[in-house]
C-alpha cells in the first residue's frame, strides 16, 4: 500500500524567511549593492557567468548576492533564469584576434609582436595579506604609457607559418555546430560540442583534471602559448537587416596551450594544440579548459586513453556543476520510503547471515 | 586611429557614419545617454512600438583554436526593440543586457537617422559623443595596459 504523506509548508516558509534574515547579516551594516559585487568581487561575477553560461554581470552579482556568495548555488540560479528566455539566434563567432587587448602573454615567445602586457593580473604578487585593504584607504590610479598601438598576432598564428604547430581546430564539412543546450549529448562527442561543455564545466573539476594531465596521467607536455584577455565584439545577423548588427562587447579569457607531440600513425612530429575560451577573467579556468581539450584529443590524434582526463564521457558527463550538485545534494532529500525498503532488506539479509552462521557452527561441532 | 575594432568608431574625425556604425554605437549607449539625448530632443515625434522591448538570448560562438570551426561559447541576454516614427520610418535596436528603456530610444535614433532632415543631428549630437566616450575608454585600458608591458634587457655577465 502507498501511503502519501505532507507536511513541513509551515517549517520551509520560516526556514526560507530565516535565510532571509541570515543573508542580510547584521542590519547595522549597509546593505551591498550590485554594483559594488560588478565592481569589487568582479572574478566572482566573471565565475557566475562562465559557469552559468550566460554573460550579464549584473545577474550574475544578483545570484552571488541570492546565493550568499556560494558560487554553485549561484550557478544554477543563472541557469535556472536563462530558462525562462527566449533564443534570439547564434551570433557570429567572435574574433579574438581583433580583441582590446586587456593582458597578453606567453611563455614561449619572450619578445613576440606586440610585448608581453601583464595587465591586472595576481601573479608576482606574494600572496601576502593586505592590511591595508581591510581599511579604505586610497587607491593610486593606474601608470599610463601612450604609444603608437603595436598589432597583437596570435602565438599560434607567429608558429603556424613554417609547419611546426597544427592549424586551429576545423570539423568535417557540412557539420552543424553542436549545441548542447538543445539537444542531449550522445557519446563520442565532436570537438566543438566538447568545447562548449568545457566553457561551462566547473573551474574546480577542470583544474583538478588538467593537473592530473602534468603529474603524469595522459601526459601531454605543455607551454602556454598566449593567454590573452579583453573585449571582444558580438556581432548578429537578424532578418530585417542586411549586415551583421553589433550588439555590444564583451570580456573573455583565451589560451592557446602548446604541446609536444612526437607524431602518430595518423599525424607527423609537430606541436599540437589544446583550446581554452572563457566567459570574464578567468585566466586558471582557460588554461584548465585548454589541457583538458588536449587530453580529450587523443582518440583523434591516436594516442592511447590510459587516463580519466583522456576519458571523453567521463570528463564532459561530470564537469557540470548544476548537474553535479543536483544528483549529489538530491540526497538529503526525503528517501523514507526508499530508506524503509532498504532497511527490511538488510534486516532480512542479516537473519539470514545469522541463521547460517549458527547452522556452520552447530555443523562444525 | 589605429583602432582594431573599428566598426562601432567613425574612422574620419568628423561624423559620417554608416547606419551600421550608427547602430553599433547606439548599442553601446548608456541607457542614462540614451534618456539624456532623448531629453534634449526637440520635437519629438509620435511612436509606435512594433516590437518589444523584449529581452531574450543570443548564443555567442567561438572559433576552435581561435580561427577554426565555431562552437557554441554561452549565452547572453539581449534586448531588442523596433519602432515607427509618426511619418512611417521604422528604426530597429538591439544590444546586450536587458535595459528596455535604453533600447526603445536607440530604435528610436535609428529611426531618425534614416530621416535625411534629421542624421545630421543625430550624428552630431548622439553618435559622436557616444563614439567619443567609448574611443576614449579604448585609449584609457590600452595605455593602462601599455603601461604593464614588460621591458627586456639583458643582465651584462661577467667573463671570469
Amino acid at each position: 500500500m502507498y501511503v502519501a504523506v505532507k507536511g513541513g509548508e509551515a517549517a520551509i516558509r520560516n526556514a526560507h524567511r530565516l535565510l532571509g534574515d541570515r543573508r542580510r547579516g547584521d542590519r547595522s551594516l549597509p546593505a551591498i549593492g550590485l554594483h559594488q559585487i560588478v565592481e569589487q568581487l568582479a572574478l566572482a561575477v566573471d565565475r557566475v557567468m562562465a559557469e552559468g553560461s550566460l554573460y550579464d554581470t549584473e545577474l550574475a552579482a544578483l545570484a552571488v548576492k541570492q546565493a550568499r556568495g556560494d558560487m554553485i548555488e549561484a550557478i544554477f540560479l543563472v541557469r535556472a533564469y536563462r530558462t525562462t528566455l527566449p533564443r534570439f539566434g547564434y551570433t557570429k563567432p567572435l574574433e579574438t584576434s581583433r580583441m582590446a587587448i586587456e593582458r597578453r602573454i606567453s611563455a614561449t615567445f619572450k619578445d613576440l609582436p606586440g610585448g608581453q602586457l601583464l595587465g591586472p593580473t595576481f601573479d608576482y604578487t606574494h600572496r601576502l595579506l593586505d592590511p591595508e585593504l581591510a581599511e579604505d584607504g586610497i587607491v593610486e590610479t593606474p601608470e599610463r604609457r601612450v604609444e603608437a598601438h603595436e598589432h597583437t598576432p596570435r602565438v599560434t598564428d607567429i608558429l603556424g607559418h613554417d609547419g611546426m604547430i597544427e592549424a586551429d581546430g576545423d570539423m568535417p564539412e557540412g557539420v552543424e555546430t553542436g549545441d548542447l543546450t538543445r539537444e542531449p549529448l550522445s557519446f563520442p562527442l565532436e570537438r566543438d560540442l566538447r568545447l562548449q561543455a568545457l566553457a561551462r564545466g566547473d573551474e574546480g573539476f577542470l583544474l583538478g583534471l588538467a593537473y592530473s594531465t602534468q603529474r603524469g596521467y595522459g601526459r601531454s607536455h605543455p607551454f602556454a602559448g598566449e593567454i590573452r584577455i579583453g573585449e571582444v565584439e558580438i556581432e548578429l545577423e537578424v532578418a530585417e537587416l542586411d549586415f551583421p548588427l553589433t550588439l555590444g562587447r564583451i570580456r573573455v579569457t583565451e589560451c592557446q596551450m602548446i604541446n609536444q607531440f612526437k607524431g602518430s600513425s595518423k599525424q607527423p612530429p609537430q606541436f599540437t594544440r589544446g583550446y581554452g575560451l572563457v566567459f570574464g577573467q578567468s585566466e586558471r579556468k582557460s588554461m584548465s579548459m585548454a589541457l583538458c581539450d588536449r587530453a580529450l584529443r587523443a582518440r583523434e590524434l591516436g594516442e592511447d586513453i590510459t587516463a580519466a582526463a583522456q576519458d571523453e564521457e567521463f570528463v564532459i558527463s561530470h564537469s557540470d556543476n548544476v548537474q553535479s550538485t543536483g544528483f549529489v545534494e538530491h540526497l538529503k532529500l526525503p528517501h523514507y520510503v526508499d530508506f524503509q525498503a532498504e532497511l527490511d532488506l538488510v534486516r532480512r539479509m542479516r537473519g539470514e547471515h545469522e541463521r547460517r552462521e549458527s547452522e556452520n557452527r552447530e555443523a562444525a561441532e | 586611429m589605429g583602432n582594431e575594432n573599428s566598426s562601432a568608431t567613425p574612422t574620419s574625425g568628423e561624423t559620417d557614419f554608416g547606419r551600421k556604425a550608427a547602430m553599433a554605437l547606439l548599442a553601446q549607449a548608456t541607457v542614462q545617454e540614451m534618456k539624456d539625448f532623448w531629453a534634449h530632443w526637440a520635437n519629438k515625434p509620435q511612436v509606435e512600438t512594433l516590437r518589444g522591448p523584449e529581452t531574450g538570448l543570443v548564443m555567442m560562438r567561438g572559433r576552435i583554436g581561435g580561427g577554426g570551426a565555431p562552437f557554441n561559447l554561452g549565452e547572453a541576454t539581449v534586448t531588442r526593440a523596433t519602432v515607427r516614427l509618426g511619418n512611417g520610418a521604422v528604426g530597429h535596436a538591439y544590444a546586450l543586457g536587458r535595459s528596455s528603456e535604453k533600447v526603445r530610444l536607440a530604435a528610436i535614433f535609428d529611426a531618425l537617422w534614416q530621416e535625411p532632415a534629421y542624421r545630421q543631428t543625430v550624428e552630431d549630437t548622439i553618435l559622436a559623443p557616444i563614439a567619443q566616450r567609448l574611443n576614449d575608454n579604448l585609449e584609457d585600458r590600452r595605455a593602462e595596459t601599455a603601461a604593464t608591458k614588460v621591458d627586456f634587457f639583458t643582465m651584462v655577465r661577467g667573463d671570469n
